[in-house]
This record gives C-alpha cells, structure tokens and sequence, in this order.
C-alpha cells in the first residue's frame, strides 16, 4: 500500500477535485491520498467525487484554513 | 453475448444535461459524465471566496448531477487549451465576451477524443433547438456536430426528433420514439420531464454556467486585455476578475479592492505577486496593484485605499505599502473623499 500527498492549497473547487482525480488514476485499491486543501468547497466536492467513483474519504480535517482530506482508492480504481 | 453501448455525456451541472444523460441510460446503455473545467466556470467560486457565502449550502451542480444520475463523471482540466477558443473564436462572440458556438464545438470535439480513448460509442448534450441564441440554434447544432468531428456520433436526446437521425438510432442503440422533440426557450417540457423522473432541487442558473456571458466580467477582462496590449490572461488573471472592486485610476495600473473579509483572505495570496496596501491605522481592505506605479501612483492607490477602509472620514489614515520583493514602506494620507473618484475609473 503507498501513500501520496496532494498539493492543492489556494486552489478553488473544481481544481481540487481535479488534482483528487488525477492523483487517484495512478494508485490501486487501498492507496491513500492526503489532499491539502483551503477552498472549503472541498468538503463538499471531494467526498462527492469519491461516492461516485467508489473510493472512501477516511478524514476531514481542518485546522485553521488548512483542511485535510484523505482519501482511500476503493476496489472499482 | 451483446455488446454494452456505452455513452459519454457532457454534464454541466444543469437540468438539460442531467435529463439527456438519464434519457439515454432509460434505454439500456451505459453512461458516465464529463465535465470540462474552463476556469470561467461560475460553479461555486464567489461562494469559495465570499465569507457571506460561506454559510450558503454549496455544492457542486455536475457531482450532483452525477451523484443523481448514479454515474461516473470525469472532471477535465481545459484551462489552458480553452484561451484559444476565447481568445480566436471561429464564430465570434455572443452579447458578451461569450464564445457559446466555438466554446461548444471545442467541448464536443474534446468528448469525441476521449470516447475514442476510452471505447465508448457516441456522445450525449443536453442541447434544444432553440433554446440558446447563439449554440442551440436549429442551424448551429449541426455547425457542433460537424465542425467538432463528433457527426453522427453527437446524439441530443431531448430533441432528437427535430434532428436526422444519429449513428445511436441508425443502429438501434437508441430507439427514436423514446427520444424527445423539445423545442425553444420553453422550459416546461424539461421540468415536466424532471418530475417524472423525480429529480428535484436541480439547478437552473439564470445567467448560465459561464462567467462570459457575464457583461460586467466581459467588461474587466477586455480592460485586462487593452491594457495590457494582449489578448492573453492565465487562470491567476482571470479568477482575479472575480474578485473584488476593480478600479482603474491611470492606464498604465488598476486596483483590486477587498470587499470583505474572504476576498481579503483570497487577495492574500497574491501579495507576493502584486504591489499591495492594507490600512494599519484602521480596518480595511487589502488592496493588489497591477501594473506600474511611480511614487505618485502609491499615493493615489494608498488614499483609495484609505477611502475603503473604517477610516473614510478620518483626517488621516496610515497605510502599509508592500512590494513583492518584501520591501515595505508606511504612509499617512488623506481619504480620497468619494466625489472625488470618478464613474469612470470603476471597471
């Protein structure tokens, strides 16, 4: 299982779906993602973007203006 | 065993698309969405950035779409391979700076490389003879199909019945008498459809889903334009034309001002790039100077400056001047009383 960090700071929506999304095509199920992000459309978008493609958002964390959102790729990636 | 057809069809986030895509998945075939990021998308920006919108519920009208049609969607990144299409469209502009025909074919056009990419049969639109002055005409829709190379592969379900048949009905991928006959500007036909489907709470944009069609935005981006003596911009330029009050008190430099707080948060993020004033004596806006500025110049943007701050009507207001080289001076001036700035100067 590998992990990988996505910068998407000071990025708005959709940038940081997209960011996700390609990040995500090159892992296998059970990668994670931990996705950077302050556009607080994320929280919204992101777990969006997962429930449809079938990967698992395991956290959502904001500190300040940094939220972090990680992502587990599901089985149909 | 036969085949699964599958489709690709381009969600927006509005109700026609939603409706076409969901038409087609009626019939058996299978469907996944794209969507194409332009970076003049209205989706959810000022509410990414206005702290007054912050408490608004947001959310993404193509994930929904996709989320309520149970499929896929595969959000492309265009933001550079668009400036062509805004900056040189074949068929011009509509009302604003809106390239609605060009933008169109462009967007069909990238569908059809991707269903060949990826092994999908034909493309899916929720265009409408009719329903749009420039793109939706019963004379443009086939300027889309062929000028984007999609042809027969480019299927409208919602008024298929108006249009020759597709390559989906020819070979009995689609039966034609389930596909609809909509046209106009109506919208009733699609909101009749919407409840026998059970969609609610969809989206339908008054001003659409572009911030072209925009006549105050089309207004700040051809002055970016003129000023600069180019036609070019990148996504940093444009998502600042969203942002803020934009004054223009010389030619040669423009102000952008900070209304409140999120865009203040927003502008922050630029400091290191532009010239940038913040009231010290007082709370106010962050202020980006783009362009050139002599010390004349700074004072001028600083007494603006202070005109948008708490400190209007004080006698002086001290303000911070910060180069993004990081030198920073400070300054006391006078508030620029606001029958002092023209009409002129706002863009």
């Amino acid at each position: 299982m590998s992990s990988v960090t996505v910068d998407a700071r000071n990025l708005l929506c959709p940038m940081p779906v997209i960011r996700t999304q390609d990040a995500l095509a090159g892992l296998q199920a059970g990668d994670v993602a931990e996705v950077l992000c302050t556009d607080p459309g994320v929280v919204h978008d992101i777990p969006a973007w997962c429930r449809i493609h079938g990967h698992e958002v395991s956290s959502i964390d904001q500190q300040d203006d940094l939220i972090t959102v990680t992502v587990r790729v599901g089985n149909s990636a | 065993m036969t085949r699964q057809i599958k489709a690709v069809a381009l969600i927006s986030g509005g109700l026609d698309s939603l409706l076409a895509a969901r038409v087609v998945m009626e019939q058996g075939v299978h469907v996944e969405g794209i969507n194409f990021y332009t970076g003049f998308c209205v989706e959810g920006h000022t509410h990414a950035i206005r702290k007054k919108d912050r408490d608004r519920p947001k959310r993404n009208n193509a994930l929904w779409s996709a989320e309520q049609l149970g499929i896929k969607l595969h959000i492309v990144d265009i933001i550079d391979e668009y400036k062509d299409v805004v900056i040189n469209p074949k068929h011009g502009y509509g009302s604003n700076l809106n390239p609605c025909l060009d933008c169109k074919i462009f967007m069909v056009n990238k569908a059809r490389e991707w269903i060949e990419a990826n092994g999908f049969d034909f493309i899916i639109t929720g265009e409408v003879v009719g329903q749009r002055p420039m793109s939706q005409r019963k004379d443009t829709l086939p300027v889309i199909a062929r000028d984007s190379g999609a042809g027969e592969r480019l299927v409208r379900p919602l008024c298929a019945q108006n249009l020759p048949a597709t390559l989906a009905e020819t070979e009995g991928w689609l039966d034609r008498e389930k596909l609809y006959g909509f046209n106009g500007r109506s919208r009733k036909p699609q909101i009749a459809l919407a409840r026998q489907f059970g969609f609610e709470d969809f989206a339908q944009p008054a001003g659409g889903c572009c911030f072209l069609t925009d006549k105050q935005y089309s207004v700040k981006l051809a002055d970016l334009w003129s000023t600069r003596g180019t036609r070019e911009y990148d996504l940093d330029d444009i998502m600042l034309l969203k942002v803020g009050r934009h004054l223009r008190p010389r030619p040669h430099f423009k102000l952008i001002v900070g209304r409140e707080e999120g865009e203040n948060r927003f502008l922050e993020g630029y400091r290191k790039r532009f010239i940038n004033i913040i009231p010290t004596s007082h709370s106010g806006p962050l202020v980006l100077l783009d362009g050139e500025a002599g010390a004349d110049d700074i004072e001028l943007a600083a007494r603006l400056t202070a005109r948008f701050s708490q400190g209007r009507d004080a006698q002086h207001v001290t303000v911070s001047v910060s180069r993004p080289e990081g030198e920073t001076e400070s300054l006391e001036v006078v508030p620029m009383p606001s029958k002092e700035i023209p009409e002129a100067w706002y863009v």
